[in-house]
């Protein structure tokens, strides 16, 4: 006595591998229609933007004529910016993913913190933009210069950083610690003798990462109020500037008006892709450079 | 017999060099004391952060609803802040928001999700080495790019297929920032996919079921609160993003169902208005921060939705 049907379970198995074997195409195409977005998106501005790049356009100043145009200026206020933005985010990150992981292990305060950095790490950028206008802009008085810009960009980064600083400082092994204490080290000798160096690629790793995110960040200056046509270079952080993904902003909206300005927003983009695409092959560089694995 | 006393006084115990160590005050005894101190200091700045954010928000929020009623603010269907009689509707905005990040959900969600199953259930371990970083460098392309990419790729291209469609539309920043969003859906749902134990999709295998059939009777359902986490957390993403809209969609304050017109969302509203450098103290500066205000209440609501749900409908194993 047969109690399976042999032949209707080979008739519903074909379908029903036909079925698997299309949707994986299916699955498989949906995977890479990203990627040919990006290299839609990459040829675009490479094909409008690589006839308006020269050595007179990376190395002039900003220009109503498109032909006459050069970004030194927005070059330069985004490197003043990070002059900013480094040393804020780097201190500043680390020492709170410290303070939390070795000092404040566990309890009511730690969770509290930890709830509010996370919460942080969703606001809008946009958001962060208010806050720069609202404290460094207006109520400290900055005015619009790259110190109110840099701390503004510190401020949205900051949460990246220290989750980050966090996890690789939980990745340090504990025996590493336990022997430093068992020789008789204090706490800060054991910090900056023991975990400091073996947590230092992945925290660099991570700091990288979200300082290029603060380079392409363009909502919270657009909030600060960056001038469209700065023509002195900025020489300090206490001077006003523009920066490489303003100056993408500007030229992008006035393209309706002066189709070259296009070309001009696409070479911008080239300028900053090609930073952040070395900014990228650093972090990734320390990191499988100098990361320890124990 | 001097060497033997000197042996003799230098005989202490552990517990009297302690002792001793502990009642010098040298250098090293106050850095030990001193350094929580700083510590906790660059804490408090995150903890501050938030609070100025709340405070400056609220603080001309509540100015902003003395000049115009609360009803009239979030029941407004115009908005025309720089007109003679002003009004101040934020209908129009939430809108174009809520029109726009439905769009993006509408192509991230499926391709991010598709992207998700192909990763963690088909592909190879070397072809998802290869295929993952590249779908992260999506994810690190300044936002500004793809407003330029909406604006002068993508609307063009809609424009030929669609000629009634406007210059600036909703559509095509919407659908451009869906590409934006799909890694980040992808990487989330495949985590969440991922730590759906073997044994499980084992156990599917041996009933006799396809790979198919394993994926959507056994691991989705496993995966679902992580899945489900992450497109909320794209919702929240969409509604945060600002310059992709902000270019591609013009700043016409339409209330308007039509995807293939300008609109504006409420973060573009920001831009324009604190752009035009709106004279401090007057409604339209006040309303800036009323809107920035619901922007924030909407994108912590769905950030505290997103951990709420990974957290309790996650299926332990």
């Amino acid at each position: 006595m047969n109690y399976i049907d042999i032949q209707q379970v080979q008739k519903k198995m074909n379908t029903r591998i036909v079925k698997n074997n299309i949707l994986k195409y299916i699955f498989f195409i949906s995977t890479t229609i990203g990627l040919v977005v990006l290299a839609a998106l990459l040829i675009q501005v490479f094909t409008q933007g690589l006839s308006a790049i020269n050595m007179d356009f990376i190395t002039g100043r900003l220009s109503t004529e498109a032909s006459r145009a050069g970004i030194m200026g927005a070059i330069l206020g985004t490197f003043w910016l990070m002059v900013v933005v480094i040393p804020v985010t780097i201190v500043i990150g680390i020492g709170t993913a410290l303070f939390l992981e070795l000092y404040l292990k566990g309890g009511k305060i730690q969770s509290l913190i930890q709830t509010n950095i996370s919460n942080l790490a969703g606001v809008p950028s946009i958001v962060y933009g208010i806050l720069g206008l609202t404290i460094f802009v207006r109520a400290m008085d900055f005015g619009n210069i790259v110190l109110a810009g840099g701390l503004t960009l510190s401020l949205l980064i900051l949460p990246i950083v220290i989750v980050a600083a966090q996890e690789s400082i939980r990745s340090v092994p504990q025996h590493l610690m336990e022997a430093s204490y068992g020789m008789g080290a204090t706490k800060w000798q054991t910090i900056r003798r023991i975990i400091l160096p073996a947590a230092l690629p992945g925290m660099l790793t991570g700091a990288i990462l979200a300082i290029s995110r603060a380079i392409g960040e363009t909502a919270p200056l657009t909030v600060i109020g960056i001038p469209a046509l700065l023509i002195p270079f900025p020489g300090g952080i206490f001077d006003k500037f523009t920066a490489l993904p303003m100056q993408i902003y500007y030229w992008t909206l006035d393209s309706s008006l002066v189709e070259e300005y296009a070309n001009l927003a696409a070479a911008t983009i080239i300028v900053l892709l090609l930073l952040l695409f070395l900014l990228n092959s650093a972090a990734i560089f320390i990191r499988n450079k100098f990361q320890h694995r124990y | 017999m001097t060497s033997h006393s000197q042996t003799k006084k230098q005989k202490l115990s552990v517990r009297e060099m302690i002792d001793h160590k502990k009642n010098t005050k040298s250098l090293s005894t106050i850095t030990e004391k001193l350094v929580p101190i700083i510590l906790f200091l660059f804490a408090l700045i995150s903890i501050l952060t938030t609070v100025g954010i709340i405070y400056t928000l609220l603080n001309e929020t509540i100015e902003f609803f003395k000049q115009v009623p609360i009803i009239d603010f979030f029941t407004g269907t115009v908005l025309k802040p720089l007109s003679q009689n002003p009004e101040f509707g934020i209908l129009p905005l939430i809108n174009g928001t809520i029109l726009s990040s439905l769009i993006a959900m509408l192509v991230a969600g499926p391709i991010g999700i598709m992207a998700a199953i192909y990763l963690s259930e088909y592909a190879s371990d070397r072809v998802r080495r290869v295929l993952k970083p590249m779908l992260e460098v999506l994810a690190g392309i300044p936002t500004i790019v793809y407003g330029f990419f909406a604006f002068t790729f993508v609307t063009p291209i809609l424009r030929s297929i669609w000629p009634s469609i406007d210059a600036t539309n909703i559509l095509s920043p919407g659908i451009v920032m869906g590409v934006m969003i799909i890694p980040m859906i992808a990487s989330l749902s495949e985590d969440a996919m991922s730590s759906v134990p073997n044994s499980m999709r084992e156990g599917a295998f041996a009933l006799g079921a396809t790979r198919l059939e394993s994926t959507f009777k056994v691991v989705i359902p496993a995966a679902l609160s992580g899945i489900i986490a992450s497109f909320i957390l794209g919702i929240s993403r969409a509604i945060g993003e600002t310059m992709i809209v902000t270019i591609a969609s013009g700043s016409s304050k339409n209330f308007t169902f039509d995807i293939t017109e300008s609109m504006q969302t409420m973060t573009a509203y920001i831009v324009e208005v604190a752009g035009g450098e709106a004279p401090a103290g007057s409604t339209i500066y006040f309303s800036l921060y009323a809107v920035a205000m619901t922007l924030f209440v909407f994108t912590l609501i769905m950030n505290l939705l997103a951990r709420y749900v990974s957290r309790k409908f996650r299926e332990e194993y």
